[in-house]
């Protein structure tokens, strides 16, 4: 009765008529049935388009990247473009994980497992391409440093270095963070196991986790340890990506804002494209109770604040190429707006900047459709947006006589399909096979018999 | 040490676990355990365990995890082959901090992990499950039956007394 004169009341995190037993039941439930006749839909869906993407890559490996529209002065386009859309769409997970965790907003328990893994598997394909890219994929090591006869080391010097150490570290600890997060959530499904292959395989996922009262006290720790360590790694990751660029001295990469314009970009593409696979996975695995329209409205309000903070980087790049007087940049920024490739900024534009300014609108916010949609275009334009700021700055640069024109191939088109099939395949796979909602977290904020929730675990 | 037999309770409601604790460890217990299926906050102070010491480790890991990771793009750019990359110094030791960052959350991250692992006496498929629910909506406690203080009787009136939906006997 309180809570209803407070003006500040929470909007309840699950529906509070839900027991522990539910929660449980509902999660794992997807997980112990047959898939959906939705679930193959999707899944076949999925590997057909992985197979184009394969086939792409698999002609390019074998002719060699000159398959691609690729040459001088565009050196960078659909790959690198590709690169770093993924990396960024990882971002977001992170920062639901972690940096969340941190602020300690508890909403983001409920979303937090599927954005992870979501992280792991945007990761696993943004580190394609740069792969894919060096023409010959099998000498990738060479990218690390380690010890070999010619006695060369990398160049630790090079952004691009700096890359493989930031993109591998990312990989690496994501998976972790995310591993730790799910060992109480394995053992519940071990627990739950009607059949020996089941219990046997959850059970060694689980590493034997029995919950003991002194495991809890590490093991919290060690998550917020790792979610503490998280968090500088993830503006880490997305700062040195910027760097690739910002460090060579080419008109239009060559600014100082890059590093927190690309870390705002990365958060609202990855917001998008977290918002894109919720609204479906919520309504397939029916985890409405869990996943409320309440949180898709929290990820709205955080890509309104990401997609205002993109539009004034891209007004302040523009302000200051005027301003700085150098006629170069200025060139490169009025190319980009009424150049050739003028349609790709105004695409970037409309998607990024005046798309999400329809989330302040409170029924819009809580449409179901108007944010799939919106999110749909906020990716797109977030693609464009980072095919702009590479293809345009490359190929008009200082001298008229080395400009030229990109055009891509239907190989990377394929490639670029083929990326939405390799990150689809794992997020279907992970839907079957591991819980999606972190259980034992949203226990812990859950209401019991009456109390208040957060009131007893806060 | 720790034989695992004794008296276990099994509650529904971690505020009813809490209580049973904070009584039993008034009977000078110390070989008790409780199972449940998330973090029970005021579980550490009801218990009397310490604060996690895994902090420090990861502080020790991060600081060599960036030296190492620091030196050795030094012993690599300027001792065992120096090369001059654009007239910088050999020892550029600004356009070596990104790795050297890196190197600190690899190292802290992943041994901070492996630390969880040890401290937790996990992976461990031997030992049992003391009841499949423990992991759903169930909070045991489990009090051993080495334990100096250990009372057959008293604790059971403790458990009836706190509401406990099951116990029972682990031998």
């Amino acid at each position: 009765m309180q809570a209803a004169s407070n003006t500040l009341a929470k909007n309840p995190l699950i529906n509070p008529e839900r027991t522990y037993a539910d929660l449980t039941n509902d999660v794992c439930a997807p997980l112990e049935k047959f898939p959906t006749k939705t679930w193959y839909l999707a899944f076949f869906g999925a590997l057909t388009i992985l197979g184009i993407g394969a086939l792409a890559v698999g002609i390019t490996i074998a002719r060699g990247i000159g398959m691609w529209g690729l040459n001088i002065p565009v050196g960078w386009a659909f790959d690198i473009t590709n690169f770093v859309f993924w990396i960024g769409i990882g971002h977001a997970g992170t920062l639901i994980s972690a940096i969340l965790y941190l602020f300690r907003q508890k909403w983001r328990t409920a979303i937090n497992r599927s954005a992870e893994a979501m992280t792991i598997f945007a990761v696993m394909t943004a580190g394609l391409f740069p792969v894919i890219h060096t023409g010959r994929p099998w000498y990738a090591f060479w990218l690390f440093p380690y010890p070999n006869h010619r006695e060369l080391w990398v160049n630790f010097r090079s952004p691009l270095v700096w890359d493989v150490f930031a993109v591998s570290t990312y990989f690496t600890i994501s998976l972790v963070f995310w591993y730790v997060g799910l060992i109480p959530d394995i053992a519940t499904v071990r627990d739950r196991a009607k059949n020996k292959i089941r219990r046997v395989a959850y059970g060694i996922l689980s590493l034997g986790w029995r919950g003991s009262a002194r495991n809890w006290t590490h093991y919290e720790m060690a998550y917020l340890l790792l979610a503490a360590l998280s968090t500088p790694l993830v503006l880490s990751v997305h700062s040195i990506v910027s760097f690739d660029f910002a460090v060579s001295i080419l008109p239009g990469w060559h600014t100082t804002i890059f590093p927190p314009y690309f870390v705002a970009g990365a958060i609202f593409s990855g917001f998008a494209m977290v918002l894109n696979l919720l609204v479906i996975a919520r309504k397939v695995f029916k985890l409405e109770d869990y996943i409320t329209i309440y949180h898709l409205e929290n990820m709205n309000k955080i890509m309104l604040l990401t997609g205002m903070m993109v539009g004034y980087a891209y007004i302040i790049e523009f302000f200051i190429a005027w301003y700085s007087g150098n006629i170069y940049e200025r060139f490169a920024f009025i190319n980009r707006a009424t150049g050739p490739y003028w349609w790709c900024y105004w695409t970037m534009m409309t998607c990024n900047v005046l798309v999400p300014q329809i989330f302040w609108i409170r029924s819009w916010r809580r449409n179901l459709v108007v944010m799939f949609i919106a999110s749909l275009l906020i990716n797109v334009g977030m693609w464009f947006e980072r095919f702009v700021i590479i293809v345009t700055s490359l190929h008009r640069d200082f001298i008229p006589a080395n400009w030229g024109m990109y055009k891509p191939t239907m190989y990377e088109i394929g490639m670029l399909m083929g990326s939405f099939g390799f990150f689809l395949t794992f997020f279907l796979i992970f839907c079957r096979l591991l819980p999606t909602i972190a259980v034992f977290e949203l226990k812990a904020i859950m209401k019991f018999k009456g109390k208040e929730e957060g009131e007893l675990y806060a | 040490m720790h034989k695992e037999k004794g008296v276990m309770a099994l509650f529904d409601d971690p505020e009813r676990l809490l209580e049973a604790t904070e009584r039993v460890r008034k009977m000078n217990i110390e070989y008790m355990e409780a199972y449940t299926p998330f973090p029970v906050h005021g579980m550490e102070h009801a218990m009397g365990l310490k604060r996690s010491w895994i902090p420090w480790a990861t502080l020790a890991f991060g600081l060599s995890g960036a030296a190492l990771a620091f030196f050795f793009q030094v012993w690599t750019s300027a001792i065992n082959w120096p090369i001059n990359v654009g007239g910088k110094p050999y020892i550029s030791w600004p356009a070596f901090v990104p790795v050297s960052f890196e190197g600190m959350v690899l190292i802290s991250g992943l041994l901070t992990t492996l630390v969880l692992f040890i401290v937790c006496r996990i992976p461990n498929l031997t030992k049992p499950v003391f009841h499949p629910r423990i992991t759903d909506d169930r909070f045991g406690l489990l009090v051993e039956r080495m334990d100096p203080h250990y009372n057959e009787t008293e604790l059971q009136k403790i458990f009836k007394e706190c509401d406990a939906k099951e116990v029972k006997t682990i031998m």
